[in-house]
């Protein structure tokens, strides 16, 4: 077990690990998402109450789920480095941040594109778009502290507390704001229920959760990678390698 | 230089502990402390005052002097108002102690670093958060706020503020030292405050409304416990980070 633990921890290890599982959960994923979309925009039927544009889902729904997975991830990744200074947990919170924030920024837009022929509206003070807003903040919080503490040592522990104190306070700030609009706006819009989904649309929407979290694992790996370059920039083995003496 | 592990620091807090200094000694000093240092420097407790008051008079300016519009917009002006000034004055709270060398010594100093965080935090409340509190009646009649709400609002703003003023000294914390810091602290510790705004301006409003208030006061004291119970630690834990991370 503690072997396993300290292969984990060694950059070199880690570095070709991840370059070698890093096409395969790409190809998986390429997989996933094509068959997914071709599913889910060509074969799934229209919606009978929203037509065409609910097919936005498959886009929308996935990176909703994947933008508070990976702030979890990051968060569990910098709790891992506080208590046990492994450094590998930082370098993948690091990776990780930009991606949920690309992920709930994606779940934004897309949300608003939905809202606009379903709602009447781009925007409403909704307690679920209110609360992705704030994550999206909190991303943006950890990313700029982390670029604003020069000392890379401080930089990562200071960043990893901020993630921490923000997952302690999602759920308090999600079920404020859950209340907030309920006290302030009774059912002017009825949020879309969610009827019992007819298996046609419900495959589809399943293989882009799962291909939407396989290019998350896509990505991180592929920033993993850079962040263990950056890091041991200066170590013997990096300057071993094909891929770095080739340039 | 991690100065939690030098030999120094070890003699020092030896030294320190045999002459079993009392948590309360403790306590009493560094408010005292906190006390004359505001006594000398009266802008550190006086310009975030102003800027509350000078915030509250812009809004008639900006959407027009009907007694109606700003009896309606009067809770939410007041707790945004409270809160970016609480946030202005949580600037300067760590960043001259830590300038001149005196947080380095209160981190050797081997007495508990949470108990010192707790302490300057009290102190900074009372000279800023308080005087809030106090010159918020009069900017409430200002605004057309019902009179009977005003006890409300103080009631929130008693507990909201200190809340704010205990969850603003992690983001102090996190970035002590920083050039900038201001503007880094507010992306930091705005999305954290969410809920101390949503359920502050609420009771307010609830209160303006002839309705009960008792819920979202009680919601501020848990928030309030919570963050007395846990900002300490967390805060203290950042000055250490931020401390090692600067020789």
């Amino acid at each position: 077990m503690f072997k396993w633990i300290h292969r984990f921890g060694s950059a070199p290890f880690v570095y070709r690990f991840a370059g070698f599982l890093g096409p395969w959960i790409g190809g998986l994923c390429l997989i996933m998402l094509v068959v997914g979309l071709y599913l889910g925009l060509v074969v799934a039927p229209a919606d009978y109450e929203q037509g065409e544009s609910y097919r936005i889902i498959y886009v929308h729904v996935p990176a909703a789920i994947l933008s508070m997975f990976v702030y979890v991830v990051m968060a569990v990744a910098s709790a891992v480095f506080l208590i046990w200074r492994m450094k590998l947990a930082d370098v993948v919170a690091q990776a990780s941040a930009p991606i949920g924030a690309s992920f709930t920024f994606l779940a934004l837009v897309t949300g608003s594109l939905w809202g606009k022929p379903m709602w009447g509206t781009w925007w409403i003070w909704d307690g679920r778009l209110t609360s992705e807003v704030l994550l999206l903040f909190l991303y943006f919080g950890y990313m700029a502290l982390r670029s604003a503490i020069e000392h890379p040592q401080s930089a990562a522990r200071a960043a990893a507390v901020l993630a921490v104190v923000g997952v302690v306070n999602i759920p308090i700030i999600h079920y404020s704001v859950e209340w907030w609009s309920t006290l302030h706006q009774p059912a002017t819009i009825t949020k879309i229920g969610k009827p019992s989904i007819h298996p046609s649309m419900a495959v589809p929407l399943f293989m882009m959760v799962i291909g939407f979290q396989l290019l998350y694992a896509y990505v991180l790996l592929l920033r993993i990678r850079i962040g263990i370059l950056h890091r041991e920039a200066r170590a013997a083995w990096v300057a071993k390698l094909p891929e770095v003496n080739s340039v | 230089m991690n100065l939690d592990n030098s030999p120094l620091n070890a003699t020092v807090s030896a030294e320190v502990d045999s002459t079993t200094v009392g948590i309360l000694a403790v306590l009493g000093c560094i408010l005292r402390r906190e006390w004359l240092v505001a006594l000398r420097n009266p802008g550190q407790w006086v310009n975030p005052l102003l800027f509350f008051v000078v915030v509250v008079s812009l809004f008639p300016l900006g959407v027009g002097p009907s007694p109606s519009t700003l009896a309606s917009i009067a809770p939410g002006v007041l707790w945004v108002s409270s809160l970016l000034a609480v946030l202005l004055s949580l600037g300067t709270l760590f960043d001259a102690d830590y300038a001149d060398g005196t947080l380095e010594q209160l981190v050797l100093s081997g007495q508990s670093l949470p108990l010192i965080v707790l302490a300057k935090v009290l102190m900074h409340w009372l000279l800023s958060g308080l005087p809030l509190l106090l010159v918020s009646p009069l900017l409430a009649v200002l605004l057309n706020l019902p009179v009977g709400a005003i006890p409300v609002l103080m009631l929130s703003l008693l507990l909201g503020t200190l809340a704010l003023s205990l969850i603003g000294a992690i983001g102090a914390a996190l970035t002590v030292g920083l050039n900038q810091s201001g503007v880094l602290l507010s992306l930091l510790v705005l999305p954290l405050s969410v809920p101390v705004l949503i359920f502050g301006s609420s009771a307010v409003a609830a209160a303006a409304s002839d309705l009960g208030s008792s819920g979202q006061l009680m919601i501020l004291a848990a928030v309030l416990l919570l963050a007395l119970a846990l900002a300490p630690l967390t805060a203290a834990l950042a000055l250490r980070i931020g401390v090692s991370g600067s020789s």
